[in-house]
């Protein structure tokens, strides 16, 4: 029997349950003897000309190596992004948190009272504090370009023709605030040049390639002067994707001192300093007939790139994702990004699809409201058919293939959605002053959307071991696991003989690594691909031993050997009898899957909520959840992915959101403030399995990364809206705190 | 200051700065790095350990305050035959971590917890673990983690 498929622990687990693992703080290499200790000075201030810099008293702090601020760095720009943002604040800060000085000392404990020291004279400037702000214009972050309108996409006027035939049009504006990624590790690097002019840097990064070129570019040197290693990552979440601007300013210090620098951030300052994610204000207009035909949409989007847009991707990522699982004959999108006085934003699990979905899935229950009809069958009435697949939307998504219907009568069905909505029904006519509420999500995102390929490697040495090196860059999915299962299957070698490495440019030198649930359809194809040229090498070589033709040869997976076909009683050769007879002592294969193209998960999700109409409170009570990515490597780290997932965006709909006061001063930034959410806010998982394949990878695979956080926050949002319904509430944003609710509840009795 | 500290049965005695923490302590003198830190606010939990045997956050314990008492973390869990604790064991059997950087406090404010209450239900584990912050697992796992931990049937 086939171990994929099966339920097999996770080999990372002895270390990190034992030891602990080793995250870049815990790096204790020789390299690093020596390390000064580093520390950004960050401005307080959202909004600021500087008007000067004295570094004099922190230099002659106790310890300190060195305090350097933009006029010390001779580096260019930083490439990204529309606008140039400084490596160090030169002129002006536009963010708090933004860095505006390094300072290096000899202990850890030194650097807060340097950094203390450094006295920067701000000279304050009004703040664009948020996206209606921005779109006002009265104040600029970049006055020369003569607006805070950094990207437009899509439509330049929309066209209300196509609402013409509609019986009924509902719009709303919809906020997806701005969250915090937060992964418990929060950022760190650990650089050392060595006496070769090497740079090696140990950075806590989803991408130790992509980080090894931008770092090289960044500081001027050849990419073969460059390592970059990820040791043991404490999640990315999307914020980890490759080298963010300290590790540029790390590696030039490093160089500037001459000794190694260690540096890791803390909590407040990760909350100011790393990127954000989601930060999007969308106005949807939907319209159809009265049966629950909808029969035009459209999707107006403002993202909130922050004050130095690093990615732009987002906003036309949830354009191109608009229409969710819904056949809409008419779409029509547009989005415009703008700069703000806060933290940059950047990719947060599901990046752009979460706001596409959540844009999607709350028009159709205003829809449905609106029409008095149960938002179940709303969707089943405009759900993309099975028949219809491969389906191209009219904002140019190609989906692969899709059973949505399927997919929400089986999590209706496990909810027992009938019973549900008769006890919300009872409720209501009792008077009970704690609502019942069902929300409902179908959706549909994509996956290896980003049009790069993956490296696998695979070597099997004469003592039949095997190693594989991947290019993906796991960093708590459990994908090493995965992936020896998928070797132990096609090699038919035992999981004790496998070994999966990643995450060191010297050892895969050409990788893109992990972000966009890419992983497993990409990197596992690449493995598996990796894996059958090992497989071609080895029966040329076994025929030879066995003095039989090539073709004639059939590897044994169940046993794990090379026999002639059809005479199982003959000699049989081990993977390590034939790795022996290799020309270079092993068989090895590297290659690149290339051809990966993206593939589209689905699903949906029923999330049940109570709301105490007196208080406000929200408990969410269940999720049902159907998340559909193909076939399924381990089932044990498929759910732990849709748990997490679950997890992540329940908490967008309930309670986490970033908050700025008018002059831009960040008030949720330290764990103290900011909304975490706890075991005690979410109850147990229901998980529902479904397996639709793909066509567009070798082995069938979706990605799972990602898929039930962009379910599940409309679902959860959805709920809490359904359960105040009767109490003249159509909507209200995310999150869906007490007060809000309260709020809300306060507004609809006065209506 | 001088502090001396048993660290998983081990004596540890060094000249510190007097503000030294605890958890700096566990992780730059006695080298035992499998202890996080998370956050500056004493929320998320990865810090914990056993301090004469209940749990608390070395984050916010000075050194100087565990002088002369005993500290467990989770290296020290882990028999010298290398078999694993209960905890240790049903955390992994259960898939209750992922990246790992919560994982040795959560262990180690679990094993407070079943000592305290060696049958708890699911939601009793929830309130126990409130304190430890995950960002992986939705905390699902880890519940049934503890669940198995503690003897009982995991039926989710």
């Amino acid at each position: 029997m086939s171990i994929v498929g099966t339920r097999v622990v996770r080999q990372e687990d002895r270390n990190l349950i034992t030891a602990g693992g080793t995250y870049v703080d815990d790096l204790r290499a020789e390299a690093l003897s020596g390390a000064a200790h580093a520390v950004f000075v960050r401005s307080p201030i959202a909004h600021a000309r500087i008007g000067g810099i004295d570094v004099s008293e922190a230099k002659a702090a106790p310890g300190v190596l060195g305090v350097f601020t933009a006029a010390d760095l001779g580096l260019d720009p930083h490439p990204a992004g529309p606008v140039k943002e400084p490596w160090l604040a030169d002129e002006v800060v536009r963010y708090v948190g933004e860095p505006v000085a390094l300072v290096l000392t000899e202990e850890r404990y030194q650097l807060a009272d340097a950094a203390e020291l450094v006295d920067v004279d701000y000279e304050p400037l009004d703040a664009v504090a948020g996206i209606g702000a921005a779109l006002d214009g009265e104040t600029l972050l970049y006055p020369e370009t003569g607006s805070n309108i950094v990207q437009v996409n899509g439509m330049a006027e929309f066209d209300d023709a196509i609402f013409e035939d509609c019986e009924v049009v509902v719009t709303q504006t919809i906020a997806n605030q701005r969250v915090a990624p937060a992964p418990l590790e929060v950022r760190g690097a650990s650089l050392a040049w060595g006496e070769d002019g090497r740079l090696t840097a140990w950075l806590s990064t989803q991408n130790a390639q992509i980080a090894r070129s931008q770092l090289a570019g960044s500081l001027g040197v050849g990419e073969e002067s460059v390592r970059v290693i990820a040791p043991d990552v404490g999640g990315g979440f999307g914020a980890k994707i490759g080298a963010d601007p300290e590790a540029t300013v790390l590696g030039w210090a490093a160089k500037q001192l001459g000794r190694p620098v260690r540096w890791v951030e803390s909590r407040s300052e990760n909350l100011t300093s790393m990127t954000h994610g989601r930060a999007q204000l969308n106005t949807v207009t939907i319209g159809g007939k009265r049966d629950g035909t909808v029969l035009a949409y459209r999707l107006d989007v403002v993202q909130d790139a922050g004050a130095y847009p690093r990615t732009l991707f987002l906003p036309t990522l949830t354009e191109l994702m608009a229409v969710g699982v819904y056949r809409f004959p008419q779409v029509q999108t547009r989005s415009r990004a703008v700069v703000t006085n806060t933290t940059p934003i950047a990719a947060y699990r599901g990046a752009g699809r979460p706001e596409a979905t959540a844009a999607v899935e709350r028009a159709m229950d205003l829809f449905a409201a609106e029409l008095g009809l149960d938002p179940a069958d709303v969707r089943r009435a405009n759900f993309i058919r099975p028949e219809e697949f491969p389906y191209r939307t009219p904002t140019g998504a190609f989906y692969d293939t899709g059973e949505y219907a399927a997919a929400l009568d089986k999590v209706l069905e496990t909810a027992g959605y009938a019973e549900l909505r008769a006890e919300q029904r009872r409720r209501r006519e009792a008077g009970d002053p704690v609502e019942l509420g069902l929300g409902i999500a179908a959706y549909v995102e994509i996956t290896g959307g980003d049009g790069g390929g993956e490296s696998g490697r695979v070597d099997i040495h004469p003592d039949g071991s095997v190693v594989a090196w991947t290019g993906s860059s796991p960093h708590g999915q459990g994908l090493g696991t995965s992936l020896a299962m998928l070797l132990a299957d096609r090699l038919g070698v035992p999981l004790e003989k496998i070994t999966v490495r990643h995450g060191d440019t010297d050892e895969v030198p050409k990788a893109i690594g992990t972000f966009g649930s890419r992983s497993l359809q990409l990197g596992g194809s690449a493995i598996r691909q990796a894996a059958d040229e090992v497989i071609a090498q080895a029966r040329d070589l076994a025929a030879n031993l066995l003095e039989a033709a090539p073709e004639d040869l059939e590897l044994d997976v169940e046993r794990g050997v090379w026999q002639v076909r059809g005479a199982p009683s003959s000699t049989v050769l081990s993977w390590a009898q034939v790795a022996e007879t290799a020309s270079d002592g092993k068989l090895t294969a590297d290659v690149w899957f290339g051809d990966g193209q993206p593939t589209f998960p689905f699903g949906a999700h029923l999330a049940v909520v109570e709301v105490d109409t007196e208080t406000g409170k929200v408990q969410l009570r269940r999720i049902v959840a159907v998340d559909d990515a193909g076939p399924i490597v381990n089932p044990l780290t498929f759910r732990g992915q849709r748990h997490g997932g679950l997890g992540q965006g329940a908490a967008q709909a309930l309670m986490e959101v970033v908050t700025y006061d008018d002059d831009g001063n960040p008030t949720t930034a330290s764990l103290a403030d900011y909304s975490f959410i706890t075991a005690v806010e979410l109850p147990d998982f229901e998980l529902v399995d479904m397996a639709t394949p793909t066509d567009r990878n070798l082995l069938g695979v979706k990605g799972i990364g990602e898929a039930a956080t962009i379910g599940s926050t409309p679902a959860v949002h959805n709920a809490v809206v359904d359960a105040l319904s009767t109490r003249g509430v159509k909507h209200l944003d995310m999150p869906t705190t007490p007060i809000r609710v309260w709020a809300a509840l306060s507004e609809g009795n006065v209506q | 200051m001088k502090v001396s500290i048993e660290v998983n049965g081990r004596p540890v005695t060094e000249e510190v700065p007097d503000r030294t923490l605890l958890v700096h302590f566990l992780r730059d003198t006695a080298g035992l790095t499998a202890t996080n830190i998370g956050c500056d606010t004493t929320s998320c939990g990865a810090c914990t350990v056993l301090l004469d045997g209940e749990s608390v956050k070395s984050c916010t314990v000075l050194a100087a305050q565990a002088d002369g008492h005993e500290v467990t973390t989770v290296e020290g869990l882990t028999a010298a035959d290398g078999a694993l604790h209960p905890v240790q064991r049903a955390f992994r059997e259960q898939h209750g971590l992922q990246c790992g950087f919560c994982t040795p406090g959560m262990i180690m404010a679990s094993v407070s917890l079943l000592a305290d209450n060696p049958k708890p239900t699911r939601d009793e584990v929830r309130a126990g673990l409130e304190g430890n912050l995950c960002r992986c697992t939705g905390y699902h796992n880890i519940v049934s983690a503890v669940i198995d931990a503690s003897g009982q049937e995991v039926d989710r």
